[in-house]
């Protein structure tokens, strides 16, 4: 503080204060719906005050919302992202930052022009290839009449037909948003600040390139690391338009889209305890993994949208 | 850029760099390129008789009093949420770079809220404003003599998403505020300080204006924000009612698309958004260059 000015000291906590309990509210008041029975409940004003029904609430939207596979899906969903964005990424900008190949300008720049293009805009197409990531191939297939090569060289009638389905599967919920420009462009911004003469005396001491990467990179990247593992832990938990449209069958919905069921509508019976204390389950796990590693995840927003 | 001493391998780095550029390939390029292809054809429901027709699925676009509607809606919600989110969260930022020995807490208790899904927030604030059981609009009916009902409403709707949305936003808004605020050197609000200018003055005449960069930034990433990741909000709570009064372009894509199975409408509608985005980087880079050659 520059100088004392106890009054508006006074004020600058108040208005804190208040901002952080308005923040908070719409939690605090989730959290009083769901420990209330059904009757407090849909009582107009609801009574502002915690009941004893918590666990009897949780209980039933565990079991209403099949919460048990849905949140199962989502930590294998949010985790297949974290690992495959952040090990693709890394691979990439080592190949980028390190090496001297025709390619590299190109593959650089192709990936960097998807940079700020959300799944959000293309999402018709984008289904259409999950539907059969093969698609494409097969015209080319027909055109080289590779089922008559192969047929000729079996001695056999053969007819293939390019098929692979990533609808309903983790393969589907996860491939399509592992790339990202944006992990690849904050690990080639990080490699290149590190001394060339790290590399020098790795090369000297006669260490191979993925040892360079294994001893050296990897250890140095670290922080980096653990900022997208938050950022993208929160990306992959909270994705809603992928796995609403590529998932069909009830055991592999995520446990965000679920939710969709509990919520009451006109004529239903206005169990919004149920539904709160299942929207509480599902939000906890990326807010906990956001408060115990709230340093590297503010060091890692800012960094990325840099 | 490349540094100085690389390695030399034959294959490795091709692939080193092959999954990224597969995955790319697969998801990006390829779907991008379908779009623009399905942008200019027209077929019916069941994918048969396509037919090359030009612009017109963008003129017909353009002509559909639906989707001048939709973008008009767009703008209203992402400038409102935008502004709202980047305006509470610079007002508590700054509030929190004032008091020294609490920011840490109240770090702790402003950001969480940027780790609920937006679905999730569309669900909160669908309680808090729910026509009949609602507290706020309890106390909206009371104090304004209002009728609130965002279920029946357009304009009620779209006041609720937009809170919904933007209280998601704060704490992104909030931690780049911050981090913006500690990088001004400390020196020139004492000189400020010294020469008596008032901790408003300081905050009008210095704080702001270097925190303009991190403004704009936050401006661009906020209406990014609100044009395509509300699409939980909207799905969750009003699926772009009521009477098509909260049906943002993006839930529009998806209606078209999926519901309506209008492929050649719904990729022209694609083909918009992505320009919109391309333009929008664009422009980012071309100002983030600026600004670093003017301070360099």
């Amino acid at each position: 503080m520059v100088e004392k000015t106890p009054l508006l000291d006074f004020f600058t906590y108040l208005f804190l204060i208040t901002g952080i309990v308005i923040v908070g509210f719409p939690i605090i008041y989730a959290i009083m719906a769901s420990t209330l029975p059904l009757e407090e409940v849909s009582k107009v004003p609801m009574p502002a005050k915690f009941g004893d029904q918590f666990l009897v609430n949780m209980a039933s939207a565990w079991e209403r919302g099949d919460l048990g596979t849905q949140l199962f899906n989502s930590l294998v969903m949010a985790s297949g992202i974290v690992i495959g964005k952040i090990s693709v990424s890394l691979l990439g900008a080592f190949s980028i930052v390190y090496f001297d190949y025709r390619f590299r300008k190109i593959a650089f720049v192709s990936v960097f022009c998807t940079l700020m293009l959300p799944v959000e805009v293309r999402i018709l197409p984008t289904y259409e290839m999950a539907a059969n990531v093969f698609g494409p191939l097969q015209p080319l297939w027909d055109f080289l009449h590779l089922d008559g090569i192969l047929s000729w060289i079996a001695q056999n009638e053969i007819e293939v037909d390019l098929n692979w389905n990533l609808l309903d599967s983790y393969t589907g919920l996860i491939l399509p948003l592992v790339a990202s420009a944006t992990c690849t462009f904050l690990f080639r911004q990080f490699f290149l600040t590190i001394p060339e003469e790290l590399c020098e005396a790795a090369k000297i001491d006669g260490a191979s390139p993925m040892m360079f990467f294994r001893k050296v990179l990897l250890p140095l990247s670290k922080t980096n690391i653990a900022a997208l593992v938050v950022i993208e832990f929160v990306y992959g938990w909270n994705q809603y338009l992928w796995p609403l449209l590529i998932t069909t069958d009830p055991k592999m919905k995520t446990a965000v889209i679920g939710l969709q069921n509990l919520i009451p509508q006109a004529d239903d019976i206005p169990e919004w305890n149920v539904a709160l204390a299942a929207a509480l389950i599902v939000m906890l796990p990326p807010i906990l993994v956001v408060l115990f590693m709230q340093r590297w995840f503010v060091k890692g927003l800012v960094d990325i949208d840099k | 850029m490349i540094k100085r001493s690389v390695f030399q391998a034959r294959f490795l780095p091709y692939f080193l760099i092959l999954p990224q550029i597969l995955i790319t390939l697969t998801f990006f390029y390829w779907p991008a390129f379908q779009g623009l292809v399905n942008s200019f054809i027209r077929s019916d429901a069941f994918g048969g008789h396509a037919k090359f027709i030009w612009f017109e699925n963008f003129l017909a676009l353009f002509r559909d009093p639906l989707y001048l509607e939709s973008v008009f809606i767009t703008l209203v919600f992402s400038l409102s949420t935008a502004f709202l989110a980047i305006s509470s969260g610079l007002f508590l930022a700054s509030m929190a770079n004032r008091a020294l020995r609490a920011k840490a807490v109240i770090r702790t208790f402003l950001i969480w809220p940027y780790a609920v899904a937006p679905a999730i927030s569309g669900i909160l604030w669908l309680f808090l404003l729910h026509p009949s059981f609602g507290l706020v609009s309890i106390f909206i009916n009371k104090w304004f003599g209002a009728n609130w009902n965002p279920v029946l409403n357009g304009n009620d709707a779209m006041v609720m998403i937009i809170l919904a949305s933007a209280w998601k936003q704060i704490s992104y808004n909030f931690v780049f505020f911050i981090a913006g605020m500690q990088a001004i050197p400390k020196s020139l609000i004492e000189a400020a300080a010294i020469d008596g200018a008032s901790p408003f003055r300081r905050f009008w005449k210095i704080t702001l204006p270097l925190l303009s960069p991190t403004l704009f930034f936050l401006s661009v990433m906020n209406i990014i924000f609100a044009f395509f990741e509300t699409f939980g909000v909207i799905h969750t709570v009003t699926q772009g009612g009521p009477g098509g009064s909260t049906n943002i372009l993006v839930y529009k894509v998806y209606q078209d698309g999926f519901v309506g199975l209008d492929l050649g409408s719904s990729s022209a509608q694609s083909v918009l958004l992505m320009s919109l985005i391309i333009l929008i980087t664009v422009l980012q880079f071309r100002y983030v260059e600026k600004k670093v050659q003017y301070t360099g």
